[in-house]
């Protein structure tokens, strides 16, 4: 992985410094809470419900044991010892106190770490698949380019003020693992005729209170461009992005207003100015970052190992977590393995420092010392061999990451919710609670298959449930928490956004609407169906049916609108 | 703490004097507002009103652009003006920024690059880097220790008006 020079260094102990000095001003009054807020979000503090909650920045979701260790210490010593991985590969701890916020971004700038611009109208991390450089269907690695924006990115003096959020997000893979087309900018790897490497270019994407899929402003853009590009699209933003209402501020409603084809043409004029400027990457520097994700000192193996195809064939427990946690790798004799955070009694994404610190030991002794973040909230151990796969298994079994069911009903996305956040309209962590009770029979889950069960606790979408199969929303209605199912949502190349099934629903009614959602689909499937293959084909209206079988479904469709 | 300037990475005199002109002027009333001799500041609305008969005066003329105007309607014009004011109605407001990078990097603007409103030190290094020479700090703020923040990071990672080339052509080097 990506190593600091002594620039990268520098630049991120200077910010530490910085940030020390902005806490001391803020502390002793100097510097207002107006002028301090948006300071201490670039540095990813928000003022929680109970605490300043701090979102450190995982690149690309890529962590080397030795930063997991230094998650874990941080999370002991500086909080109450339970970190939470987020949608966008970042790790959020929700007990820190201000005055020791500098102390640990001083920690993590020991490990080559920070919490620069995971929040605030600036560029945030930039996201990107969990099997990055290990998938079998890769074009190119992400990874590089995504070191390359994440440095350009870092405070870019002209784009630290934009006027919302923005988010980056890079897929290497023609199946889109990352979501590109729900962020800001999204940028497909693309190979074109003679083999160059380009990308295509989304822009516009977003969830919260507008769900809109981003449209394509270029179909190949040369890699040497990728920076320049990036600044003809942002500046444009910069300067006609509204700033005078943050629910229409995303670069999202820029687009959809202009129309896709007259956003484009202001951006490619802006590009004609800046397009052979010193932006353009060389193949040098390119190079220089490429080297460190160079492919792992692999050995040669057999494709399928005996010893696993007995443990296979003789452990049904084995096999079925192999089945739903194991994945496909490039490399003959090696495998990818998901460290399930979703285990019954446990908030989705949640890992505790004695976890975080053993993750960090399974990466050292399964997979060359690294481990992944992914967008779903759990953990990647990348390069494991086949034949090691039993032993980690039954490791991760006595530590809890074991739970088989990656891509299942309870693999659910989950935010903070009402229990930490000061945002949100509803909890979420006791509906996922609930709803992981309710489908805890392995057997029952397997049966159902694969199916995307996301939860929001307010409009602004941190849990991603626009794009689930069954997405939950928390809403407020006259001060009292009530959920908003949409069936239907799914991310990747096909992404879309879910319907809305009819009006709110109270918590405790949420696990029985969601069984009887089951039960509909599992009554009309067909063979090999998953949930969005049958809703795909009988539509929406039997599933209203059955979630309001004592009203009729015109007062359910009626009440959608202020549900 | 009053108004202070900053110039040169140090404090200094403002040598200038601001025409202000109501919100609620039209553009039949600027044709008509008087404006003073010696070196004053006067708005881009105002400018481009009198255009004529401020090309033919004597004496050094600034403008000052609001947050929402289009540098591009001065592009002629920049040869004329000593000072080029860019206002921040609030810190996290950053068209400026760009109208900054615009006018060093497309317009060629050479003269004096002010920036002006609610800024202070936590924005400086920034705003040089886009091109900023000069910095109005307003009233309550202590311009003296923002002077510091400019050295807030000894290296950057982009090109900007500041550094023509970003770090990975240095490194390279």
């Amino acid at each position: 992985m990506y190593r600091y020079d002594e620039y990268d260094h520098a630049i991120v102990q200077a910010r530490v410094a910085q940030f020390r000095d902005q806490t001391r001003r803020h502390l002793e009054g100097s510097l207002s809470d107006d002028e301090f807020r948006p300071l201490r979000l670039q540095n990813g503090l928000y003022i929680q419900r109970h605490a300043p909650m701090l979102r450190i920045a995982v690149p690309y979701g890529l962590l080397a044991s030795r930063q997991l260790r230094k998650l874990a210490d941080i999370t002991r010593r500086f909080d109450r010892g339970v970190g939470h991985f987020s949608t966008r590969q970042n790790l959020q701890l929700n007990w820190i106190k201000l005055e020791e916020a500098p102390d640990v971004l001083a920690e993590l700038a020991s490990v080559e770490m920070h919490a620069i611009q995971t929040s605030g109208n600036c560029i945030r991390n930039i996201t990107t698949d969990q099997f990055a450089g290990v998938a079998p269907d890769e074009i190119a690695d992400p990874r590089p380019w995504a070191e390359v924006l994440r440095q350009w990115s870092t405070f870019h003096p002209e784009f630290a003020w934009l006027p919302r959020k923005f988010k980056i997000g890079i897929s290497g893979t023609t199946e889109d693992r990352a979501a590109i087309r729900m962020h800001d900018i999204g940028l497909q790897i693309v190979k074109n005729d003679a083999g160059e490497i380009g990308f295509t270019v989304y822009v516009g994407g977003g969830l919260g209170r507008t769900p809109l899929i981003a449209r394509k402003v270029r179909a190949f853009l040369p890699w040497q461009h990728v920076l320049s590009y990036c600044e003809a699209i942002l500046r444009v933003y910069n300067r006609y992005g509204r700033r005078d209402n943050p629910y229409k501020a995303r670069i999202k409603i820029l687009v959809k207003t202009l129309g896709t084809e007259e956003f484009t043409r202001q951006v490619d004029a802006e590009w004609a100015h800046l397009k052979e400027g010193t932006s353009t990457l060389t193949e040098a520097e390119v190079q220089r970052i490429a080297c460190q994700f160079a492919p792992h000192p692999y050995e040669t193996l057999p494709a399928d190992d005996a010893g696993y195809q007995t443990q296979l064939r003789d452990e049904k427990a084995f096999s079925r977590w192999v089945e739903r946690n194991v994945h496909p790798h490039r490399v003959s004799g090696y495998a990818a393995v998901t460290l399930s955070l979703k285990k019954p009694g446990v908030a989705p994404g949640d890992a505790s420092d004695a976890q975080l610190d053993a993750a960090a030991d399974l990466a050292d002794r399964y997979s060359f010392g690294e481990a992944r973040v992914t967008h779903q909230q759990n953990l990647v151990l990348a390069d494991v061999r086949q034949r090691d796969l039993h032993a980690l298994w039954l490791e991760a079994r006595t530590l809890g990451f074991a739970t088989p069911n990656i891509g299942l009903l309870t693999d659910m996305i989950c935010c903070p919710g009402g229990d930490f956040c000061s945002l949100a309209n509803a909890k979420s962590i006791p509906i996922a609670a609930a709803i992981n009770e309710r489908f805890a029979d392995l057997d029952y889950l397997h049966d159902i298959g694969e199916l995307e069960l996301n939860i929001s606790g307010c409009m602004n979408s941190c849990g991603h449930h626009h794009l689930a199969a069954i997405g939950i929303l928390g809403v407020d209605k006259s001060g009292q928490e009530w959920y908003q199912i949409t069936l239907g949502g799914q991310q990747g190349n096909n992404a879309r956004i879910g319907e809305v099934i009819g009006r709110s629903f109270a918590a405790k009614d949420v696990p029985d609407v969601i069984e009887r959602l089951i039960d509909t689909y599992i009554a009309n499937r067909y063979d090999e169906e998953r949930f969005l293959d049958t809703y795909a084909r009988i539509g929406l209206q039997p599933f209203r049916d059955a979630a309001y079988p004592a009203t009729t479904t015109g007062n359910a469709a009626k009440e959608r609108t202020y549900a | 703490m009053p108004e202070q300037l900053i110039q040169g990475r140090q404090l200094a005199d403002n040598r200038w004097t601001t025409l202000t002109i109501a919100d609620d002027a039209g553009d039949t009333n600027l044709a008509h507002v008087a404006v003073p001799a010696g070196a004053v500041i006067i708005p881009a609305p105002l400018w481009l009103a009198q255009r004529a008969a401020l090309i033919a005066r004597e004496g050094e003329i600034g403008v000052s652009l609001a947050s929402t105007f289009e540098v591009e309607t001065l592009a002629a014009d920049i040869a004329h003006f000593s000072l080029i004011a860019v206002e921040f109605p609030k810190f996290v407001d950053g068209r400026g920024y760009s109208t900054a990078r615009l006018l060093r990097e497309r317009y060629g603007y050479t003269g004096e690059l002010r920036a002006v409103g609610d800024i202070g030190r936590d924005q400086l290094f920034y705003l040089s880097r886009v091109g900023f020479t000069s910095f109005l700090i307003p009233d309550g703020r202590d311009a003296a220790a923002a002077l510091q923040s400019f050295n807030d990071f000894p290296e950057v990672y982009q090109s900007g008006v500041d550094q023509a080339l970003p770090l990975f052509r240095r490194r390279a080097a």
